[in-house]
C-alpha cells in the first residue's frame, strides 16, 4: 500500500481547510483576478497581493515554507519568461550605448516573476488546503449551471472522482508489473533515453489490458448497485456555505478594491 | 413463492459453446445457498444473470417475481439483490469508504438522512464503523471486501450473492467474510447466495447447488452431498478435508457416527469414542 497523496494537500484542520470548495475555486479565481489588475510598476498592487497570501496561509495552519515550494516546479519557466523579456523587450532606453537590453525591459521581467509568483502561491494554497475529493465536488457544483445547455455534469464529476479513486491502485499495479518484468530479465536502467522509453512498452501494455478489465469490473459493480437506472439521484455530501465562506469573500473582495485603488491612487499605468 | 428461480436456463458467450444449459433451480426465503463447481463450471455466468448483467438465452431467471428478461424489471430486480465480486479493487466506486457504501442509496434516490443511518448500519454489520471516514487504497483486502459488502447491504437487499468473493482473499480474510455473511444471514434472515470453490464455506449452507459442464450435476443438502465423496471426485472437486479425514478413519477402523462436515464435528465425534 502507498501512502500516495495527489498534488499537494496537506492534511490539518484549520479555517481555510474547512472552507467550502466551491467557494474557495471561486475566491482562488477572484484572485488570480486581482493578480492581474495590478498594473502599477511601483508593487505596492503586488504587496497588496502577497500580504493576501501570507494571510492566507496563517489561516490554513500550512507552513509557509510548503506554500513557498510550490514555486519549485514551476522555477524554469518563470526563469525561461524572464528572460525571453529582458533580451527581447525593445521599450525604453539602452542600459548602454547600442545595448540591446533596456530598462524596460527588466522593469517588465521583474514585473512579469512577481506576477507568475504570487498567481502560482495563491493557487497552491487552494491545493494545500482542498483535497482532490473534495476539489472534484467543488468543481461539479461550480459547472452545475452547465446542465442547462445539457452538459452531464453529474457523469463528469464522478469520472473525476473515479479517476482519482484509481491512481493509487494503478500505482499500486505499475509496481507490481515492473516487479513481474525485472523478475524476467527487464532491464529500465541501463541506456540512453530512448532505449529506456522503449523499456517500458512491456509495462505499460499490461497495465493497459488490466486497466480495461478493472472498467469492466466497476461497470459490472456500479450496474448491480443501481447506477443510472433512477431519475431522481440523490446526494449524501452535504455543500454549505458558513461565516468561513463569507469571511473569505470579505477578505478577497477587500484585495481586489484595494488593488484598484491602488492603481488609480499611483495612477502609473504600463 | 421462491425468493429466486431459474427455469431451464441457458447461455452461450459465443453462440457456439454454452457456458449454462438447461439450469433449473429455486432458492426460498431465508436460505444459505452454496453454488460450487471447477473452473468452467458456469458458476460466475449464473452469478451475472441472477441480477440481469446479462440475459438467458434460454428460460428465465425470476427473482421476487421479476423476470430479468424484461429489461423494466432490472431496477426493481438490482434493488432487492446485491453482488459482491470477486475483486474488492474494482467494484468501489469513491476515495471515502462513507462515499462509497453511500453510492448505493444516492442510485435509490433515498433521502439524505437515510443515507446517513444507512451507512451506520452498513458499516457496523460488516465490523467497519472505525473506518467510514478512510480511504479504501490503505485498507486490507478483507477490509476492502468488507467495505463492498457494506455498500451492498446499504441498498438493504433481500439477497446478497457473493460471487467467488473470497477467493482472492487470505486466509483470516476468507473468515471475516464468510462469519459476517453467516451471521446476516442468520441475524437479518438475508438470502444468501454464495457462489465459491473453498468447499470449506458451504458446509455452513442449507443448500449446495454442484455444478459441472454448464449443467446441475447435483443438488441438496451438505451432508448428502459431501457423503458421495467418489462422485464428486470424478468431476475434479473435494470434500471437505474434515470429512475425507473422517471417511479415512472409519476405513481405519475408527468409527464416528453421521456426517462430519466441521473440524469441530470431527473432534467431538472422536471424544466420544471411549
Amino acid at each position: 500500500m502507498k501512502d500516495f497523496s495527489f498534488g499537494s494537500y496537506y492534511p490539518t484542520v484549520s479555517f481555510v481547510h474547512k472552507m467550502n470548495a466551491s467557494v474557495k475555486i471561486l475566491l482562488c479565481i477572484a484572485y488570480i483576478v486581482a493578480v492581474f489588475l495590478v498594473q502599477s510598476f511601483y508593487f505596492l498592487g503586488f504587496a497588496a497581493c502577497f500580504l493576501f497570501v501570507i494571510i492566507a496561509s496563517i489561516f490554513s495552519r500550512v507552513p509557509f515554507f510548503r506554500v513557498l515550494k510550490s514555486v519549485k516546479g514551476i522555477l524554469f519557466f518563470i526563469i525561461f519568461s524572464a528572460i525571453l523579456q529582458v533580451l527581447f523587450n525593445k521599450e525604453g532606453t539602452p542600459l548602454w550605448e547600442n545595448g540591446f537590453i533596456t530598462d524596460v525591459g527588466l522593469l517588465t521581467a521583474a514585473f512579469i516573476v512577481v506576477r507568475i509568483t504570487l498567481v502560482v502561491l495563491g493557487s497552491s494554497l487552494l491545493t494545500l488546503t482542498t483535497s482532490p475529493v473534495e476539489l472534484a465536488d467543488g468543481i461539479e457544483i461550480l459547472l452545475y449551471p452547465l446542465k442547462w445547455i445539457k452538459f452531464p455534469v453529474h457523469e463528469f464529476a464522478l469520472i473525476m472522482s473515479i479517476a482519482l479513486r484509481f491512481i493509487p491502485t494503478l500505482l499500486d499495479e505499475t509496481d507490481r508489473i515492473i516487479k513481474a518484468q525485472k523478475a524476467r530479465g527487464a532491464d529500465f536502467e541501463s541506456g540512453n533515453i530512448f532505449k529506456r522509453a522503449k523499456a517500458l512498452i512491456p509495462v505499460l501494455i499490461p497495465l493497459l489490458i488490466s486497466s480495461f478489465n478493472r472498467a469492466d469490473d466497476l461497470a459490472d459493480a456500479m450496474d448491480s448497485r443501481c447506477y443510472g437506472k433512477s431519475k431522481n439521484r440523490t446526494r449524501y455530501k452535504k455543500q454549505t456555505v458558513g461565516i468561513r465562506d463569507v469571511t473569505g469573500f470579505v477578505f478577497t473582495a477587500g484585495l481586489i478594491v484595494g488593488v484598484i485603488f491602488l492603481n488609480g491612487v499611483l495612477g502609473v499605468a504600463v | 413463492m421462491s425468493i429466486l428461480t431459474a427455469e431451464n436456463v441457458s447461455f452461450s458467450y459465443d453462440k457456439k459453446t454454452d457456458a449454462l444449459s438447461g439450469v433449473s433451480f429455486s432458492v426460498e426465503k431465508g436460505e444459505y445457498v452454496s453454488i460450487i463447481g471447477h473452473n468452467g463450471s458456469g458458476k460466475s455466468t449464473l452469478a451475472r444473470l441472477f441480477n440481469g448483467l446479462i440475459k438467458p438465452d434460454k428460460g428465465e431467471i425470476t427473482v421476487c417475481g421479476y423476470s430479468s428478461l424484461d429489461k423494466k424489471n432490472l431496477f426493481e430486480i438490482r434493488k432487492r439483490i446485491g453482488v459482491v465480486f470477486q475483486n474488492p479493487d474494482n467494484q468501489l466506486v469513491a476515495s471515502i469508504v462513507e462515499d462509497d457504501v453511500a453510492f448505493g442509496p444516492e442510485n435509490l434516490g433515498i433521502p439524505r438522512k437515510e443515507i446517513g443511518e444507512r451507512i451506520e448500519f452498513a458499516l457496523k454489520a460488516v465490523g467497519m464503523e472505525n473506518y467510514r471516514f478512510s480511504s479504501p487504497s490503505r485498507l486490507s483486502g478483507g477490509q476492502k471486501q468488507r467495505i463492498a459488502i457494506a455498500g451492498v447491504l446499504a441498498l438493504k437487499p433481500q439477497i446478497i450473492v457473493l460471487d467467488e468473493s473470497t477467493s482472492m482473499l487470505d486466509p483470516k480474510g476468507r473468515k471475516e467474510i464468510t462469519g459476517i455473511v453467516r451471521k446476516l444471514n442468520e441475524e437479518e434472515k438475508t438470502t444468501v447466495i454464495s457462489v465459491t470453490h473453498f468447499m470449506e464455506e458451504t458446509v455452513f449452507a442449507d443448500k449446495i447447488i454442484v455444478l459441472n459442464d454448464g449443467k446441475v450435476f447435483m443438488q441438496g443438502t451438505p451432508s448428502e452431498i459431501f457423503s458421495q465423496r467418489e462422485t464428486l471426485k470424478k468431476i475434479g472437486l473435494e470434500v471437505p478435508y474434515s470429512t475425507f479425514l473422517a471417511e479415512k478413519l472409519k476405513e481405519k477402523g475408527v468409527p464416528n457416527k453421521g456426517e462430519i462436515l466441521t473440524p469441530e464435528a470431527l473432534a467431538e465425534a472422536i471424544c466420544e469414542l471411549k
